[in-house]
Formats: C-alpha cells, sequence, structure tokens
C-alpha cells in the first residue's frame, strides 16, 4: 500500500564519459613535449661527470651534441668520437659544426652551443683537441654536459 | 527495400586507443634537460698577439697530471681545496686595480682578503691558470672546473648579498623571468667585480 515507496538510493555510478577527453589531453601534452631520441649511440654510453654549479642548456634546438665515450668492443681502446650516429675523427669536428649550422638560420648561428658529452674516464687530450678544432671555427659557446650533484667524489 | 538504420558509432573503445597512444608517448618521451659547466672559448685571431707581462702573484697555477694528483702554486692539495685557495687568491685585493679609461688603478673596495701583497691584486687581474695533462681523466678536468667556477659564484654571491641584499642566483633568476635592466646590470656588476680569467696553456704531452 505503500504509495510512496522509498527510493532506493544507491550511489550513482560515476561518469566516465569524460574519461577520453582527460585521457586525450594528457596525450595531447605528451605528443607535443616529446623528443624523438635522434641519434643511437655507437660508442659505450658515456658516464658523465658530476658537478654542482651547473647551467641548464636553454634552447635545446640550438645545441649541437658530441659524445665522446669507449667503443662497445672491448679491445679498441682509446676513447672514440661520435657525432649524429656515426663516428668520426676529431679533423672531422669542423664539418660537423658547419652541417649543424647550415640547418639554422643565419642569425641563430652565434647562440649556437656546442654540448660535450663525455664519458668521466676520457682523457683531458681529447677533449682540448676537441677545443681547439671548435676555437678555429669560432664556435665558441661550449657546455661540459654533466649531472647536477654535490658529491664529486666519483669523478676521479 | 529494407533501409539498416544508422547506428551510432560505438564510442566506448575510444578511450582504450588513447591510453594506447598515451602509453606510447610516456614511454618514449624524454624530459631530461641538458645541463652543465657553460665555458666561452677564447677567440683566435689571425694577428699574432702579443704576449702580456703578467705579474705572477697575480697567477694561480693549477697544475694536474696523468694520475689526477694536483699542484696549486708548487703544493700538493686535494680538488676539495681549490674552491678555498682560489677564493683566497681572487679575494686578495692586495694591490690596486688595473687603470681603466685613462683612469688611475683603485684598491679594490669590496674585498674581503687578507690584502696579502704575495698574492693577487685586483680580482680584475687575477688569472686562474689551469695546467692539465693529455692523460688526465676528464672528470677530474671537470671537477677542477667546477670548484674554480664555484669560488667565482660564492665570490659573487657574496657581494650580491652586501649590496643587493639578494643571492646572485636569486638575481639570475630573476633576471630569466623578468628580464629587466635593471637587473641586468646588476649581473653585470657583480660579473665585472669579479671576472672570469680562466687560462688554459698546452696540456703536458
Amino acid at each position: 500500500m505503500s504509495k510512496f515507496k522509498k527510493k532506493k538510493k544507491g550511489q550513482p555510478a560515476i561518469s566516465t564519459a569524460s574519461l577520453p577527453d582527460i585521457v586525450f589531453m594528457l596525450l595531447f601534452f605528451f605528443m607535443v613535449t616529446t623528443t624523438m631520441r635522434e641519434t643511437d649511440l655507437v660508442i659505450k654510453k658515456p658516464v658523465l661527470p658530476t658537478a654542482s654549479e651547473v647551467k641548464k642548456l636553454e634552447h635545446k634546438s640550438l645545441v649541437s651534441t658530441i659524445y665522446i665515450g669507449k667503443s662497445r668492443d672491448a679491445r679498441i681502446s682509446g676513447d672514440k668520437i661520435q657525432v649524429n650516429d656515426k663516428i668520426i675523427d676529431v679533423k672531422d669536428i669542423p664539418n660537423f659544426i658547419f652541417a649543424e649550422r647550415a640547418l639554422r638560420k643565419e642569425e641563430e648561428v652565434k647562440y649556437m652551443t656546442t654540448s660535450i658529452k663525455a664519458d668521466k674516464e676520457a682523457s683531458v687530450g681529447t677533449i682540448l683537441d676537441i677545443k681547439e678544432q671548435l676555437r678555429d671555427i669560432n664556435a665558441l659557446k661550449i657546455s661540459f654536459s654533466t649531472t647536477r650533484g654535490s658529491d664529486l667524489t666519483s669523478n676521479y | 527495400m529494407a533501409r539498416r538504420e544508422n547506428s551510432e558509432i560505438n564510442a566506448g573503445s575510444m578511450a582504450d586507443i588513447a591510453f594506447l597512444l598515451l602509453i606510447f608517448f610516456l614511454v618514449t618521451t624524454t624530459m631530461d634537460v641538458d645541463s652543465g659547466i657553460a665555458r666561452k672559448l677564447p677567440e683566435k685571431s689571425d694577428q699574432p698577439v702579443e704576449d702580456v707581462i703578467v705579474k705572477e702573484k697575480n697567477v694561480l697555477d693549477i697544475t694536474v697530471n696523468r694520475k689526477n694528483q694536483l699542484l696549486v702554486e708548487n703544493e700538493f692539495v686535494q680538488v676539495t681545496d681549490i674552491k678555498r685557495l682560489a677564493m683566497e687568491f681572487i679575494d686578495n685585493g692586495g694591490g690596486i686595480s688595473a687603470p681603466k679609461d685613462g683612469k688611475p688603478g683603485e684598491p679594490c673596495d669590496y674585498c674581503n682578503g687578507e690584502q696579502d701583497p704575495l698574492s693577487s691584486d685586483h680580482p680584475t687581474k687575477a688569472i686562474i691558470s689551469l695546467q692539465s695533462d693529455r692523460g688526465t681523466t676528464y672528470g677530474m678536468y671537470v671537477s677542477i672546473q667546477n670548484e674554480i667556477e664555484a669560488a667565482y659564484n660564492e665570490l659573487r654571491n657574496k657581494l650580491a648579498l652586501k649590496k643587493y641584499q639578494r643571492s646572485y642566483k636569486d638575481l639570475l633568476s630573476d633576471y630569466k623571468d623578468s628580464g629587466k635592466e635593471s637587473i641586468k646590470e646588476k649581473i653585470k656588476f657583480l660579473k665585472d667585480s669579479y671576472p672570469q680569467i680562466i687560462s688554459e696553456p698546452e696540456p703536458i704531452k
């Protein structure tokens, strides 16, 4: 006889209709921020030294990276220099920088930075040779790539 | 003719597809920012440069050999000592600065050093010379560079706190956020007060 039956009030299900929207938003965010790894390392992955006084590299598009490390083959000794997927000689570094410059606008060239990602076991001689080559062609802005940290004892 | 109703496309699996793509981009994305010690190489000029004569007391000699052993002013030291030694050397202020724009040199009025006559005259005259060996490891080299950088940063920081009640680091980030000319002037003043003069002679073979 209960005409006014108590309506059973269950918890209404949370609407998942907006879930795709949220996911798409995240998706677009990651699509925009993602940078596909352009270079595959042919040399052994360099273990970067640690430093505390680091500066972030601005303008990622204006950075050309030089990798220095040991060869994957343990029998080959000495430091190997890699740019853009291939191992090169110190003398070829100017060519690499010229090629990088050709890809940029002319007014941006002076802001270009060379980032040196070298293994902490690499020898300073190689680094100084590269610096000399870069000086020759007026690529004066360089950055020694490091990981941030205050404990330097792992460096040496 | 039986006309089929245009049924709506089921959008229920849309989320799944989006998730799949999302996970793909999440995995491939690299958010790491490249950071490091920034250095500016000296320019190369065509004309042969005249040798500049610098008093020996204005040069802090740092030598590192192929066994990663360090000599500072002919004394055997550890990497961790470099910052202190460099700061003492730069901030000494024992003499007068180089004459600039026709004005005679002035004594350093912001230095807190000991004014030892045997150490550097003025921060603008103090040169740090880093002589390395070809066989030194890169890790050691970067550590030394880092310590020198740290010494300059701390000196600039001290002066910034005294003069502008703001740390050097804060000033730099302020300038980055606002780009104000007045902050740029301050940073320039600090950099001019403690200019980084690092000389790297040819490595020992």
